[in-house]
């Protein structure tokens, strides 16, 4: 694509496609993510970003397609493969067990144990204060079952187990969709330091507005098929709502 | 449960001690509940409810349900059902009586009631349970089908199977090391028992000191000392509150007699006896420590409730909830053939007709016991209360001579009722049904 030659991307998405019955949510979607960078999925609801995304993550088994990791093709058939290359989800629905508190949730499937291999509670409720020190100085609740917190509180849940366990890939799937605008330009200062840190993240965002301020590129995606992907910076806002709605690349990029 | 609410006019100042206590108020109410049913019936019965002799064999009539029951607690917090175990009991039972009577003493060449016989055909036991509940869960998890139906089927299936295999014949007598299992033929004694209560007491006191020393380390808030001593003080009498009563039932002193002379001894004159712990009772205790450390200190218990609360939360965070399924009902059959030990060895024989409607004492058991069928939530404790409420209950209606029929439209009732307080103690204090 327009990308400026960088080596080899940390992710590369190949001619990804997936049906549900008779839906074809994903339509042979191509894109890359190189490290350090920021690529927004930006579509109507039910454009199939998040069933993209999933592939990724391994929530779903694509129909067709290919993976590469570094230039390697890789096999993701369940999340544990995902997690296995360094790539941490935040999923649309946070995907929380409501019933355990935020510890508990934070380290779901990688419990700290002890030697005998016993659940070291107490360590994780230290790193858990810790994390969310940094992340929502404000937490409290930390004895709580989850479904006690608000909407804010379990994404920063979310967010902080994403973040914990030192991600080189990233995956956010509207991570503010439930914050407030201090708690939203938090997740936008992380954002920017993770991009510091040479992290690749994958953003979806309907707020075009943020996509433009956090993202280096954007792939719009319309009925499961891909738009087009561009630099942010060669675009306005009202270019990108037009790639969104009409489903065409924006006339002065049309190559 | 209901004495939960009868306090609540006091709650004002008792808050501030119970909070401090940090005690489980749901845990207080059913214990509440079990001692009003127990003082009722006591009263009814003139004293004849609460007796060492009573509640010796009222704990020892728990056991078969309550080793089941705590089984039953993960299968429903990952949001399934077994109904199967009554039938998985009797089928476990009647491989161990067929094993111990008919092939194993001619297969090793030793007699009926050699100890290498009993230990053998409960280890076949123990394998048939595990291997019926590992298949029945993989057909749940990897197969799809629903636990309601795969063991609605497994009712009809081990149930007859059990049948097939002894021709619906009753098998015994049964080995007499078999027999130590089922209450009364096997007790700890005085000596024993009281040293269980010590080492038990120690245990747990220092279990106490442990967590408070780890919560102490990682800078975590801690409950008040007079708190923490008031607790492991509740424990240590309750212990051997517990210890004192089964020792005060005494064994008769015909059996006295018959217990020396198979020594080669004689009765010394005026020489008492207490039955103390029954192994069966023991085993359940330590079943009940055992299962309570799986499901909070190891990951297998983390995930179990995880996929309780959220399957496709615990899916995403890379548990394979397929094979959890699988582990979770194998651990349920390990269950019912344990329990089936402890039931055929207090029957002394195989009968064909053993465990059946255990499947429903089990789940109520458990449900009364605070596991909520809609997944995520349920403990240990609250199983074995509910199974020895449901017992004592039972148990109680029968000295009162309460008709047949009434004893169960009761028992029903209660099940109803105790799930309906359930749901109203939870939205009051704000958590999920
Ligand atoms: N599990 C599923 N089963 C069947 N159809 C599905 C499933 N998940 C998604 N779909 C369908 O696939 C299409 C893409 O859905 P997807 O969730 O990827 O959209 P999205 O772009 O993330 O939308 P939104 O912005 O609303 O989150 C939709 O038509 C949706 O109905
Ligand atoms: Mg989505």
């Amino acid at each position: 694509m327009s990308s400026p030659d960088r080596g080899t991307p940390l992710v590369e998405l190949r001619d990804i496609s997936l049906a549900f019955g008779g839906i074809q949510a994903v339509d042979r979607v191509t894109v890359d993510l190189y490290p350090g960078e920021v690529v927004g999925l930006l579509g109507h609801n039910g454009a199939g970003k998040s069933t993209l995304i999933k592939c990724l993550s391994g929530a779903y088994r694509m129909d067709s397609g290919e993976i590469r990791i570094n230039g390697e093709k890789v096999e993701i058939n369940n999340p544990r493969d995902a997690r296995r290359h360094n790539i941490e989800t935040i999923y649309q629905t946070l995907a929380l067990a409501d019933n355990l508190d935020a510890s508990a949730n934070l380290f779901l499937g990688r419990e700290l144990t002890n030697a005998i291999g016993m659940i070291d509670e107490a360590q994780m409720e230290a790193e858990t204060r810790r994390i969310m020190g940094r992340l929502n100085p404000n937490f409290r609740k930390f004895s709580a079952p989850v479904s006690a917190l608000s909407g804010g509180q379990r994404q920063s849940v979310a967010i902080a187990r994403a973040v914990y366990f030192n991600a080189k890939i990233l995956i956010m799937d509207e991570p503010t969709a439930a914050l407030g605008p201090q708690e939203t330009r938090m997740v936008a200062e992380l954002i920017d330091e993770l991009k510091r840190q040479g992290l690749g993240i994958f953003l979806i965002d309907h707020d075009i507005h943020q996509v433009k301020q956090l993202c280096d590129r954007a792939a719009v995606m319309k009925n499961g098929a891909l738009v087009g992907i561009v630099e942010v910076a060669d675009v306005t806002e009202d270019d990108l709502l037009g790639m969104i709605i009409a489903g065409k690349r924006p006339e002065h990029l049309a190559a | 449960m209901t004495a939960a609410t009868a306090h609540a006019p006091a709650t004002q100042k008792k808050k501030g001690v119970f909070a401090a206590l940090e005690i489980d108020t749901r845990l207080l109410g059913m214990i509440g509940a079990f001692v009003v049913l127990c003082l009722a019936f006591n009263f009814i019965t003139d004293g004849r409810f609460l007796t060492p002799r009573n509640i010796f064999n009222l704990t020892i009539q728990t056991v078969s349900v309550a080793i089941m029951a705590t089984g039953m607690v993960f299968i429903i917090v990952t949001r399934h059902i077994d109904l199967s175990v009554g039938s998985l009991l009797a089928t476990s039972s009647a491989v161990m009586a067929m094993a111990q009577t008919a092939i194993l003493p001619d297969l090793l060449g030793v007699g009926l009631d050699s100890p290498t016989v009993a230990a053998l055909a409960i280890v076949i036991g123990l394998m048939t349970g595990t291997a019926i509940g590992a298949f029945q869960g993989w057909l749940v998890g990897y197969l799809l089908i629903p636990a309601f139906i795969v063991t609605l089927g497994g009712l009809l299936v081990w149930r007859n199977v059990a049948w097939y295999l002894t021709s619906g014949q009753t098998i015994g007598p049964l080995n007499e090391y078999y027999l130590l299992f089922g209450g009364i033929n096997g007790t700890l004694g005085e000596t024993l028992s009281w040293a269980f209560a010590l080492v038990a007491t120690v245990a747990a006191l220092w279990a106490l000191v442990a967590s408070r020393r780890n919560k102490v380390a990682h800078e975590m808030p801690v409950k008040p000392l007079w708190a923490e001593g008031a607790i492991g003080l509740l424990i240590a009498v309750t212990i051997f509150g517990f210890v004192a009563l089964l020792v005060a039932y005494q064994i008769p002193s015909g059996r006295l007699e018959r217990m020396f002379v198979a020594r080669g001894e004689v009765l010394p004159e005026g020489f008492t006896q207490g039955y103390g712990i029954p192994i069966s009772v023991l085993m359940l205790i330590v079943l009940a420590v055992l299962m309570t450390v799986v499901s909070r200190k190891t990951r297998f218990g983390r995930y179990v409730f995880a996929t309780g609360g959220n399957p496709d939360a615990a899916e995403l965070s890379g548990i394979n909830t397929r094979m959890l399924t699988v582990k979770v009902f194998a651990l349920m059959g390990f269950l019912c053939a344990l329990s089936a030990v402890v039931a055929s060895a207090r029957l002394t024989n195989h009968t064909n007709d053993i465990g059946t409607l255990d499947e429903l004492r089990v789940i109520a058991a458990a449900v009364i016991g605070g596991t909520a069928l809609s997944g995520g939530v349920g403990t240990i404790y609250g199983a074995i209360l509910g199974a020895l409420i449901m017992q004592s209950l039972q148990s109680g209606m029968a000295m009162v001579g309460v008709d047949a029929p009434f004893q169960n439209i009761v028992v029903g009732m209660v099940l109803v009722v105790a799930v309906l307080v359930d749901i109203l103690y939870r939205k009051r204090t704000g958590g999920k049904a």
